[in-house]
């Protein structure tokens, strides 16, 4: 080969910036429908492409097409748009409040209500998420009280942490969803470990990890897929591509070719990618992935393909490093909108009752916040005693923090 | 009383452990079928199973961040990293998670685990098979740090480390496996055999966590120590002459205050003596707590020896590791300030 010159250093950028037109043209939609649903027993090896397309199941006529429909009735499909709807609003509701100084912090799920919600319907009871930051559709989807959440973004006397969490790091053990860090991919690996420990148990529970496309970088993200690929351990785990990191689109996690769903194989996990803002595609997707947990084959890493819409948290801003209005040219559209449509195109919906829900839910979510907001806000009203910055940190309360609890006057 | 080694008898404890309760689960790399590289896990995969015991993939984070989840499934890991080294690697998983799921999720999940690691030099490990990284547990929120100096104490501590319900770093002075070691590199080492805290009892027995032992009583001076800088210690008194009351203070967090305040207000000096590097070691927090409590008893500075600013050299084994000599000259000079 000839001599090359001068080596260039590579930095990939994103398509686009701010002030130029959204470009979706790269991203390759498969056709809903398109992509076949092997049985769970399937030979990994066999299944290799699935990592590099995309599980559809609703079309442009709001249609559910192809061998992974037909999971859901409609009553789970409107409970399903209902707790999408919450979730949004919910999230309005609480940007809001930050912004009203009511909490310091808040994240929103804009966009990619689907793959939280439709995901934990597709769990039993007793199975356990490890999620990060952006999944509370799990907790919604299951029930777990509105107020109670507020009460974790308010930090009031009521808050089950006691104050000692940032806001949206929830925890809840009764519902399946393990105490969320600040710090990014840890709990990837300990998803793992608590599914070898079901398996070691002789148990039947299977777990769930969380991660983003960004923290996919992180090391434990290798970890967590070497430990489950070698001890075959009974974990889903879930990469959630919303194409960006905060500021960086998902090519510095990634670089330029391949999928997440792909960084799998090299581990002889099967891989799928689903469309994350299809409500059907998720469920039906994690069911799979649940059932061959379950059935003790193994690993499957599900990549959901969605789009990050709203600002990565309240303290940032999007429109310093993409395109205003991004969100609307992506492919895969609203996950609320298409589940919408498509209860509208079977005629279990209609655009009067969603109107109608929209003012419902709104106002129990007000409602909520009205309650919780009685507890006090983060600057105001009922908070955590100052006693309890030193409790629980261990079992048992050691000597030096009993003193330097009586230094601090509590 | 059989006499064991501290490999034996930490064994032992796992082996007693695992017999008692069938949510010990225990791993790390070649500690299954090979039963470690220092055959602390000897005989368990053969004896509990593969699921009870079982090799890992050369992933610190991995292993630490695994047991994690699994302890908040409900068993109880104690896992081992193949040297204090070799821990950094999973640091986060032990600083951010582990020594917080309690606290950060108001006790919803708790984090009962061991995490077993080989610390110290005097072997001729050189960099990365020598270090004492215990202030880099002792710092952090969360954590019970436990260093044993003898196979009664191994034992004892490391079945209450198991029991314990929050995470225990529990670090094994590598030196000291086969035999105490003094620091006079150039005698002959005698085995556990021959020292009387190679005495072992069979079965289950624990000794509590935050409790300091006093392995030489005297009056002249106290000296602070831990793991192979006990026995240090103990031959710089003899040398010296010097009636040195020797703490060995066996789990560095939670720390025996009340035993050291006590030691100290009777004898008026103190030297604190530790392998690790001096500067942010855990000395300085020993001799910060001491000069708190114990100021107006105090008749000389809080002396401290301490391997030197420098990463752990190979040739230079012997002038780094903090032998009689040097601990001889501090309590000498501790007297005549």
């Amino acid at each position: 080969m000839a001599d090359a010159g001068m080596l260039r250093f590579h930095v990939p950028e994103p398509e686009v910036r701010p002030g130029g037109t959204p470009d979706f043209s790269n991203v390759t939609i498969p056709k809903a429908g398109s992509v076949p649903r092997p049985e769970i027993d399937v030979d990994p090896r066999t299944i290799r492409d699935m990592a590099f397309s995309i599980i559809r199941v609703l079309n442009r006529a709001g249609e559910a097409v192809g061998p992974w429909a037909g999971l859901l009735n409609d009553e789970e499909l409107l409970e399903g748009l209902r707790h999408m709807m919450t979730l949004r609003t919910f999230d309005a509701r609480m940007q809001m409040a930050q912004r009203q100084g009511k909490t310091s912090f808040y994240m929103q799920h804009l966009g990619e209500e689907a793959v939280s919600s439709a995901f934990r319907k597709a769990l039993k009871p007793g199975d356990m998420n490890f999620p990060t930051y952006r999944q509370a559709g799990l907790l919604v989807a299951d029930g777990y009280p509105m107020v109670t959440m507020m009460n974790q973004i308010y930090s009031n006397e009521a808050d089950p942490l006691k104050g000692r969490q940032l806001p949206v790091m929830y925890s809840s053990k009764e519902h399946g969803f393990f105490s969320i860090s600040g710090n990014l991919a840890t709990q990837y690996i300990q998803a793992v470990g608590w599914a070898m420990a079901s398996a070691i148990s002789n148990d039947s529970r299977i777990a769930a990890a969380w991660i983003g496309d960004g923290s996919t970088a992180e090391s434990d993200f290798h970890s967590a897929l070497v430990f489950a690929s070698t001890y075959k351990a009974p974990v889903i785990l879930n990469v959630v591509n919303n194409q960006w990191a905060i500021s960086t689109f998902q090519g510095i996690a990634r670089g330029g070719s391949g999928t997440f769903a792909a960084r799998g194989l090299g581990f002889g996990i099967p891989a799928l990618r689903v469309d994350g803002n299809d409500y059907l595609a998720v469920h039906a997707v994690a069911k799979w992935a649940a059932e061959r947990a379950r059935a003790n084959l193994g690993p499957t890493l599900v990549e959901y393909v969605t789009y990050r819409a709203g600002a990565h948290s309240t303290s940032d801003d999007p429109s310093a490093y993409r395109p205003k209005a991004e969100s609307d040219a992506w492919p895969l559209g609203d996950p609320v909108i298409r589940l919408k449509n498509h209860l509208i195109h079977k005629g279990a919906w209609s655009e009067d009752r969603h109107t109608q829900a929209e003012a419902e839910i709104l106002e129990t979510v007000i409602a909520a916040q009205k309650e919780a907001e009685g507890h006090g806000t983060l600057h105001a009203g009922g908070k955590p005693s100052t006693r309890d910055m030193f409790e629980g940190l261990y079992e048992e309360m050691p000597p030096h923090l009993r003193r330097q609890r009586q230094q601090a006057g509590v | 009383m059989p006499r064991k080694t501290m490999i034996e008898a930490i064994r032992d404890a796992l082996d007693v452990s695992m017999g008692r309760d069938e949510r010990v689960i225990v791993y790390g790399e070649d500690v299954g079928f090979f039963g470690g590289v220092f055959r602390a896990t000897q005989g368990l995969q053969a004896k509990y199973g593969r699921s009870r015991c079982f090799d890992a993939p050369i992933n610190e984070s991995g292993i630490v961040g695994s047991a994690i989840g699994m302890a908040a499934y409900g068993l109880k890991p104690c896992v081992e990293i193949q040297f204090a080294d070799y821990m950094y690697p999973a640091y986060d998983q032990l600083t951010q998670e582990a020594a917080r799921l309690r606290y950060r999720s108001n006790g919803d999940f708790t984090c009962p685990i061991v995490v077993r690691m080989p610390t110290g030099g005097g072997i001729f490990g050189g960099q990365t098979h020598s270090q004492s990284p215990e202030a880099l547990f002792t710092h952090v929120s969360g954590l019970k740090t436990v260093v044993p100096s003898n196979p009664h104490d191994a034992k004892g501590l490391l079945i209450a480390a198991i029991e314990d319900p929050d995470p225990v770093i529990f670090l094994e002075p590598k030196r000291l496996y086969n035999g105490p070691f003094d620091g006079h590199h150039d005698r002959p080492v005698t085995p556990w055999s021959k020292h009387e805290l190679g005495e072992v009892a069979d079965g289950h027995y624990s000794i509590p966590l935050g409790k300091a032992a006093i392995r030489r009583q005297g009056s002249a001076v106290t000296v602070l120590a831990y793991g192979t800088m006990v026995y240090v210690a103990q031959a710089a008194a003899e040398e010296t002459g010097i009636d040195a009351e020797i703490i060995d203070l066996r789990t560095l967090l939670p720390l025996d205050l009340d035993t050291i305040v006590a030691s100290v207000k009777k004898t008026g000096r103190c030297v604190v003596v530790h392998e690790a590097t001096l500067t942010s070691g855990f000395g300085a927090e020993l001799a910060a707590l001491v000069q708190e409590n114990c100021f107006y008893h105090l008749e000389a500075p809080v002396a401290r020896v301490a391997g030197w600013d420098t990463p752990y050299p190979h040739a230079q084994e012997w002038d780094y590791f903090p032998g009689p000599a040097r601990v001889g000259r501090a309590l000498v000079e501790t007297l005549e300030a």
